[in-house]
């Protein structure tokens, strides 16, 4: 194909997406001139373009196209009906565009019939528009006189009749004095005449202009409308200046960019892997060399080739907006068509994603979205009727977790409707009618291939095609997707895309003599076990647990995972691999742990693709090729490992039901005086003995060095004797990089009861007393120490108060945990509200629904946490906020429940660390989305 | 294709005894496997993954794909290299035989009786003169799906 034409083509595609999406907005806001500008400027180059290459069938479209815009510019009122037949006339653009690439010619047809209207819709407008602001001296400045000519042939399509261009002609002199300089004279005569600025590109100049009318009228089409567009007089001067100097930025930033070959850049990313492997080949040379004279160089060599690579690989990466570029006017045009009211909201679109994946899974996307507005939201009428906003909202949302992509789709419609699911599943034989199946597994058949449970066929969706081939590709990419329906409230995807070509740090171990790679950003620390050290492993019948830092850590061995052979005897020498996947904190058991390499991920072949634990293989240093496993789906086998003891979690269910009160385990101690004190576990970050002869006194404050900083120490209560030998036991609270210890003098137990407090209040830092294990216990408030430590501790929540603080309203039935969780939520820059239970949180929110988040816990006597959720999501008011329950007891079914009242999120009850970053997280993309 | 049209190029190799050829044309190259590195959780027919010049490889084992019993031959670990859907595989043989050039003509389908492990990957019969050559279809040997149907 020729350079010309493919450059052409190149650019002019590029373009049209921008005008699709310009468009779209532009219809909103009719008053924004600059987005007019734009397009304008958009359209015009092409049609310009299109002139100079010979493709009349698209010059005349696209220039009756710029006339009607034209016509805009010039204060014709935008409608629907207009911007839709402008639209049209792109999409026909497009069609004409397919056709050139595939055979290098405009297809035969007209496009008269698109002319034909938008000349009408121009027309309409027509008088105001060119005579717009009539100025006082056109009647005496026209000296020429009309004359009626005609052309021997009947216009061609596009093009404008003598008379009116020469009517333009002549507004236009109404400019032309002030910047002319031969005195003006009958349009008959040709004169030369001169203009004070450079030509705009597509412009033509007057002198042209001139001669053009005496001429043939082929090159009428083109003074035409640049004619027209001058028309306008002196108000249009500013403007057209500050067009100019759009303009020209506009040139400066297109010179700094350069096109190039997809295949260059791919080729240079194949070869920037290799030099890594390269580099991690000589690395291992270098490691066993005894001459230093390779180190240095070697050194400088691994810097670059690092810099290298991540320079190539920002070249490939794109803004995932650019996948999303053609949404707008999608769902635009789905609204009008379904006649529903649809705003898409998106958020994220800057996150960045290699190209190949981006191409990979637009269509999905698309396909998603499309489906949403089609089957996911109502009629105007029926949310009316479910006391919805009229309008649906669909949005789209990308950001990163854990090393992945995400890509969420929500709508807040109907939801799927699982009757009908279960009963198409039924007819295609999927199930069978005593297959007892919960919600989230039905809802999953709308992945199964000729599944479409759509009751019409509508020409956007429901044609039996469709989430089955989204699936397979985004499969095809290693992704995966989930979804979260609730009948009723909307439907939520989450599509996972991996960073296939990225290359990762990771933690190379063995497990019967094979090496896997696992990936450094979801390993929290290594665990070495051997027969002295003081970490063991313990069993609770089949399933294995690590007593770390007095919490149970759950382990799998990876020699079970992956199903290797089991060891023969008991290892003398084990490691655990801590990883944290989301919230999920677990132990992988391996036989060996060797160094940390710099891996290049290469995808997992199409045959080994639904392995859920592997996420890839790469060669290493050595040569040697292994298998990189996957953190989520190691997280979600163990996972599945804990659906199968949900039966169990049940009974306890029932049985904790009879009494209000849950057990929670308790730090029991003795500090200052006789009396026992007591802390719930959760609370505390770590238990540490120190060397008392390392605490230092100053500034008034005991203080001690701790994990490369400083951390204060604070006695129990005033009168405290501080140790001066021995060892000093603390109680360490880590807050984000602050940490504070609370000393102690002896740690007794740590027991698991019902806690029941009485307030007593008066003494600072108790909270008051509750009988443990059958003793008299005060009970330690944490949120006392807090300001106590750091003076600033308040004052940050305060300053960030002011600044747009997040409120929580936080609904719990004992004052324990009221007390306990505000100063913790207040010290992590949110305002608490606390409310004693449902009736008391409704009537809150009745007063004032300005709340970003309601934390709420699940058993409370009078309203339980799903009614409240219930409630808060039925009314329009309160059904926006973002709902966190908080449950000692989160077995799959009741988390289940718990989305299907209403609840964005399930915590458990004393997991502060998860719960504050999750609303962190969801603080993110509020921000984003806002 | 330079040969006249009705002839076409097959690499042989021997899998349990048996003779069996894949088109030239979809045959990238023949190489002794070194190293080889096993996948777990992986179907059986998967004999693991290798380095082949620095493009990770999954290989095949032809034996189990083809529900051969009997021992592993002694020596060299052969494979013939494939490309599909962009990705490379190695079908691991026993021994690699030479390039045959046949008449397409001389092709016979599948007989009714063929195992039917062998007759959802074979395309054919051609008959040689002192022995029978399996024609197999290369996208279908990477079926393996497809295999768990038909078993």
């Amino acid at each position: 194909m020729n350079d010309l034409l493919q450059d052409f083509l190149t650019e002019t595609h590029e373009s049209l997406d921008v005008v699709d999406v310009e468009l779209v907005r532009f219809e909103k806001e009719p008053n924004n001139e600059k987005i007019l500008g734009n397009i304008f400027r958009l359209v015009h180059t092409i049609k310009g373009t299109c002139g100079f290459l010979g493709l009349p069938r698209l010059e005349a479209l696209t220039h009756a196209a710029e006339t009607v815009m034209g016509k805009f510019r010039d204060g014709m009122p935008v409608t629907s009906v207009a911007v839709t037949l402008i639209l049209e006339t792109i999409d026909r653009v497009k069609e004409i565009l397919a056709e050139l690439e595939r055979s290098e010619n405009e297809p035969e047809g007209t496009d008269d019939d698109l002319i034909k209207r938008l000349e009408k819709t121009s027309m309409r407008d027509a008088k105001p528009a060119v005579a717009a602001p009539p100025m006082p001296e056109v009647q005496g400045i026209t000296t020429g006189t009309l004359v009626e000519q005609t052309l021997e042939r009947p216009l061609r399509p596009g093009e404008v009749s003598l008379d009116d261009l020469e009517r333009a002609f002549r507004e236009t002199k109404t400019e032309a004095p002030a910047r002319v300089s031969a005195p003006p004279h009958a349009a008959n005569t040709l004169v030369s005449q001169t203009l004070e600025r450079p030509l705009q590109p597509g412009e033509v100049s007057l002198d042209e202009l001139e001669r053009a009318f005496p001429e043939t009228p082929a090159s009428e089409k083109k003074s035409a409308p640049a004619q027209v567009r001058r028309s306008g007089g002196d108000r249009r001067e500013d403007e057209r200046r500050e067009e100019e100097r759009r303009e020209s930025e506009q040139t400066s930033v297109k010179n700094q960019t350069l096109r190039v070959q997809v295949d260059t850049l791919e080729r240079l990313m194949t070869m920037v892997s290799e030099l890594v492997l390269t580099r991690n080949q000589l690395l291992e040379v270098t490691r066993n060399s005894e001459n230093s004279d390779l180190k240095g160089p070697f050194q400088r060599l691994s810097n670059i080739t690092g810099e290298l690579q991540d320079g190539v690989m920002k070249t490939r990466m794109q803004p995932i907006g650019n996948a999303w570029a053609k949404l707008p006017r999608v769902v635009r045009d789905l609204s009008s068509e379904l006649g529903k009211k649809i705003n898409l909201v998106m958020s994220g679109e800057e996150t960045e994603l290699d190209r190949q994946l981006l191409e990979l899974i637009k269509d999905p996307l698309t396909h998603m979205v499309r489906n949403s507005a089609d089957h996911g939201i109502e009629e105007a009428v029926d949310r009316h009727k479910a006391g919805k906003p009229e309008v649906g909202t669909i949005r789209l949302a990308a950001y990163h977790e854990g090393g992945h992509i995400i890509v969420e789709i929500s709508d807040d419609g109907r939801g799927l409707d699982s009757s009908r699911i279960r009963a198409k599943a039924i007819r295609q034989g999927l199930i069978s009618e005593t297959d007892k199946l919960s919600e989230s597994q039905l809802q999953k058949f709308i992945f199964a291939p000729g599944f479409s449970t759509a009751a019409k066929v509508t020409s956007v969706s429901g044609r039996g095609v469709g989430m089955d081939v989204v699936k397979t590709n985004i499969d095809q990419i290693g992704g995966t997707i989930d979804l979260k329906s609730v009948a009723g409230k909307g439907t939520t995807f989450k599509i996972k895309i991996p960073l296939t070509l990225a290359i990762v740090n990771a933690l190379i171990v063995e497990s019967d003599s094979e090496r896997f790679a696992i990936p450094q950003i979801a390993v929290v620390e290594l665990v070495h076990i051997d027969m002295d050290s003081e970490h063991k492993i313990e069993r609770l019948k089949d399933s294995a647990v690590l007593r770390l830092r007095d919490k149970l850590l759950p382990l799998v061995d990876l020699r079970s995972l992956l199903e290797l052979r089991p060891l023969e005897t008991e290892a003398a020498e084990l490691f655990v691999v801590v990883m944290q996947v989301g919230s999920r904190i677990f132990g992988v058991v391996v036989d060996q742990v060797f160094h940390t390499e710099e891996i290049v991920v290469k995808p997992m072949s199409h045959m080994l693709r639904g392995i859920e634990q592997f996420s890839g293989k790469t060669i290493l240093g050595d040569g040697s090729v292994i298998i990189i496993l996957d953190p989520n789906g190691i997280a979600s086998s163990i996972g599945s490992m804990a659906e199968n003891a949900a039966t169990l979690d049940h009974k306890i269910d029932a049985h904790e039901g009879e009494g209000s009160l849950r057990k929670i385990s308790l730090l029991v101690f003795r500090a200052g005086t006789d009396e026992i004190k007591a802390v719930p576990l959760s609370l505390i970050t770590r238990l540490e003995e120190i060397d008392a002869s390392k605490i230092e006194f100053s500034n008034g404050k005991h203080m001690v060095q701790y994990r490369g900083g400083l951390m204060p120490l604070l006695p129990v209560r005033e009168g405290f004797t501080v140790r001066k030998e021995g060892s000093q036991p603390l109680l360490v609270f880590i807050e984000k990089e602050r940490s504070m210890g609370i000393m102690v003098d002896e740690i007794v137990d740590i027991v698991e009861d019902r806690l029941e407090i009485e307030i007593a209040g008066k003494v600072p830092g108790v909270l008051g007393s509750a009988i443990i294990a059958g003793r008299a216990t005060e009970i330690l408030d944490v949120g006392h120490y807090l300001p106590l430590a750091f003076e600033d501790w308040l004052h940050r929540a305060d300053a960030s108060t002011s600044a747009g603080t997040r409120r929580i309203l936080f609904v719990d039935d004992s004052v324990f945990f009221r007390n306990m969780l505000t100063p913790v939520l207040n010290s992590a820059g949110y305002e608490v509200k606390a409310a004693s239970g449902g009736a008391e949180a409704i009537s809150i929110l009745e007063r004032d629904a300005d709340f970003d988040f309601v934390v709420s816990d699940i058993e409370m006597p009078g309203m339980t946490g799903f009614e409240l959720a219930d409630k808060l999501r039925a009314n329009p008011r309160t059904s926006h906020l973002f709902l966190i329950a908080l449950s000692s007891l989160n077995s799959p079914a009741r988390v289940e429940r718990g989305k299907q009242a209403g609840f964005n999120h399930f915590i458990a009850k004393f997991d502060r660390g998860g719960l504050i970053s999750l609303l962190k997280q969801t603080e993110t993309r509020f921000a984003e989305a806002a | 294709m330079s040969v006249t049209e009705n002839q076409i190029e097959y690499v042989t190799a021997t899998v349990g005894g048996q003779l069996f050829g894949l088109p030239i044309s979809r045959v990238l190259d023949v190489f002794a496997v070194e190293r080889m590195t096993r996948v777990p959780l992986a179907p059986p027919e998967i004999a693991g993954v290798l380095n082949l010049r620095g493009r990770v490889i999954t290989a095949i084992d032809m034996r189990k794909r083809l529900s051969v019993t009997g021992g592993k031959p002694a020596g060299k670990t052969m494979a013939i290299g494939i490309e599909h859907r962009s990705e490379h595989y190695g079908l691991i043989v026993d021994a690699i035989g030479e390039v045959l050039k046949l008449p397409a003509a001389g092709r016979e389908a599948n007989p009714m009786n063929l195992d039917p492990c062998w007759a959802a990957i074979a395309e054919g019969i051609q008959k040689l003169e002192d022995r029978l050559l399996v024609i197999l279809n290369v996208d279908r040997i990477l079926d393996l799906q497809h295999k768990t149907l038909a078993a």
